[in-house]
């Protein structure tokens, strides 16, 4: 446990630990909704504000999160309004994002695609005790959306036009997962980086459904899978020297796998145990019955 | 139930209501009231409107003229949900992630429950609305593991959890099989018993039947019939059947077939 004694990898650790959070509980509003690139998408958007945080020699950690924010209301008034050309728009928006971060970085004085790349593929080491706090602020606020909202978000995500019937703000509370999004985007970036900060928010909640029944369960399971994966990947990063945001997502990937393997027989046993047998009398069956009446009853069950 | 419905306060209330889907003219001028304790069933072939009609009374779809009234209150300034019970039409209950029965039915509990928060009382309604639609054994079940009907109950089961005194249903026997559909009325003649008005759309009053006072029939954004509900002399037996029936999903129609005949 020597590498508790380095400043650089106490933030490290808190980091991860906060993304690993984080972005599932939020992921998991969006796997609901079945929206589970937009943390993708966010992360495009981000680039542009890292970009202007160098080009205004601004905090990019804080710069990224006003885009972020910015670019999720977006997003969620062309869902409101742009209901036909919604994709094509969204798409824009990405694409824009990312070549607006590359254009402001090259244009900031000193600027590279090197100093993206950090922000890119996330860069553990160079947290600084500033981009801490940074984290820790926003990590806060998406704990307390996404687990003190938990019952509001959880019926907007599962049916929005039942939710509004319901008297739930179904337009301010989709906001809100947006923004919540967004923040946690920027959250992660430092960690895993922007390309691979989707992963997170919806691999763990995948794996944590394979052995899963309720909400409850899956929010609870796809956190601690979101916590091991980033502390393992950030502990393994130290003594091996590979890059921790790779690391990260690799781990949460086998950690599916693992899952899924091990979901599957279970899953076979459930069913088996809740299938107790028939237990009404078997229906004698009469052999002069004609074959084609046979042959035709599995067509007709389809 | 009630031959001649007493001519109170309408739970709800169309007048001359119009909406677009797109460019669309979807309602051209409706006029619907349902009066307390009344149960309407809003008949009418695919497309003429009977959705968009519902969907217009509890807000999904904005409507471009017209008024509408709920529980005596302009639908722009009425705010207490708790009091109304939706079932949208859907085939399943299920979202992108695990939830059990408990915690679908729970969020039809919101409206009542101040911030969120789910007391004691509150658990109680939601678990009398479960044994209400004969689901309360399947309460931590995942609803992924549900059959089509038993999906259709969990709806259900939502909508009754605010204890509402109006129920709008688009659907609520879509997709359903037997056992479930008989559940489903049964659900209901004690919800009407018990002084609960109904809106519902069908496609066929099927099973409901005697429990319906009155039918609106739409065809192509228009009331066509507002009367008594037509007497059934066959299947298909309801006036200028024609229209109403031309185009129901192949899938379904095997299995209601049955149910009627």
């Amino acid at each position: 446990m020597d590498f508790l004694d380095y400043a650089f990898m106490q933030r490290a650790l808190l980091a991860a630990v906060l993304v690993g959070v984080t972005a599932p509980a939020v992921g998991i509003y969006l796997v609901q909704r079945r929206q589970a690139l937009m943390g993708d998408g966010m992360g495009h958007v981000a680039m542009t504000g890292v970009g202007l945080g160098f080009l205004l020699s601004t905090s990019p950690v804080w710069m990224a999160t006003l885009v972020c924010v910015v670019g999720s209301v977006v997003m969620e008034l062309i869902r409101w309004y742009g209901k036909t050309r919604g994709d094509i728009a969204l798409a824009m928006l990405f694409y824009g994002g990312m070549a607006g971060g590359v254009m402001f970085i090259n244009l900031a004085p000193g600027g590279s695609n090197a100093n993206l790349n950090s922000y890119l593929f996330g860069s553990l080491s160079t947290v600084s005790p500033q981009d801490v706090t940074a984290i820790c602020v926003l990590a806060a606020f998406v704990i307390l959306v996404t687990v003190g909202l938990r019952r509001q978000l959880f019926a907007v995500s599962q049916d929005e036009e039942f939710a509004r019937v319901t008297g739930l703000p179904v337009r301010a509370l989709n906001l809100l997962v947006a923004v919540t999004a967004a923040i946690t985007v920027t959250v992660a970036m430092r960690v895993v980086g922007l390309l691979l900060v989707s992963a997170l928010m919806v691999v763990p909640v995948a794996a944590a459904q394979q052995l899963t029944r309720s909400f409850r369960a899956t929010f609870v399971i796809a956190v601690a899978i979101g916590v091991s994966a980033t502390l393992g990947g950030t502990i393994t990063s130290y003594y091996q020297d590979v890059p921790p945001g790779a690391t990260i997502v690799l781990l949460t990937i086998a950690l599916f796998i693992a899952l899924t393997a091990l979901a599957t027989p279970l899953a076979r046993r459930r069913v088996r145990a809740a299938a107790t047998g028939c237990t009404l009398p078997r229906q004698a069956t009469t052999p002069e019955r004609p074959t084609a009446d046979r042959v035709a009853e599995p067509a007709a069950e389809v | 139930m009630n031959d001649e419905p007493d001519l109170t306060e309408p739970v709800i209330s169309l007048r001359g209501v119009t909406a677009e889907l797109g460019a669309r003219p979807v309602l051209r001028g409706i006029d619907l009231t349902v009066r307390r304790g009344e149960v309407v069933a809003l008949l009418g072939a695919n497309g003429s409107g009977k959705s968009t009609a519902i969907r217009t009374i509890v807000g999904q779809v904005p409507p471009t003229g017209g008024e509408i009234d709920i529980l005596g209150t302009p639908r722009r300034r009425f705010k207490q949900w708790a009091r109304v019970g939706y079932v949208p039409q859907r085939t399943t209950a299920a979202g992108g992630v695990p939830a059990t029965v408990a915690e679908v039915v729970s969020s039809g509990r919101l409206s009542r429950a101040r911030f969120g928060l789910l007391r004691k009382a509150d658990r109680t309604a939601v678990h009398h609305a479960l044994d209400l639609v004969g689901m309360a054994d399947h309460a931590k079940d995942s609803v992924d593991a549900l059959s089509g009907g038993q999906h259709q109950r969990v709806l259900i089961a939502r909508a009754l959890a605010s204890e509402p005194e109006v129920l709008i249903m688009d659907e609520p026997m879509a997709g359903v099989d037997l056992a479930s559909q008989e559940v489903l009325a049964d659900t209901l003649r004690k919800q009407v018993a018990a002084g609960a008005s109904v809106l519902l759309v069908l496609h066929e009053l099927g099973p409901l039947e005697p429990l319906i006072d009155r039918a609106v029939v739409l065809r192509d954004g228009c009331v066509l019939h507002d009367g008594p509900p037509p007497k059934a002399v066959g299947q298909h037996a309801l006036p200028g059947h024609d229209h109403v029936h031309p185009h129901t999903p192949a899938d379904a129609e095997p299995l209601r077939m049955g149910l009627l005949s």
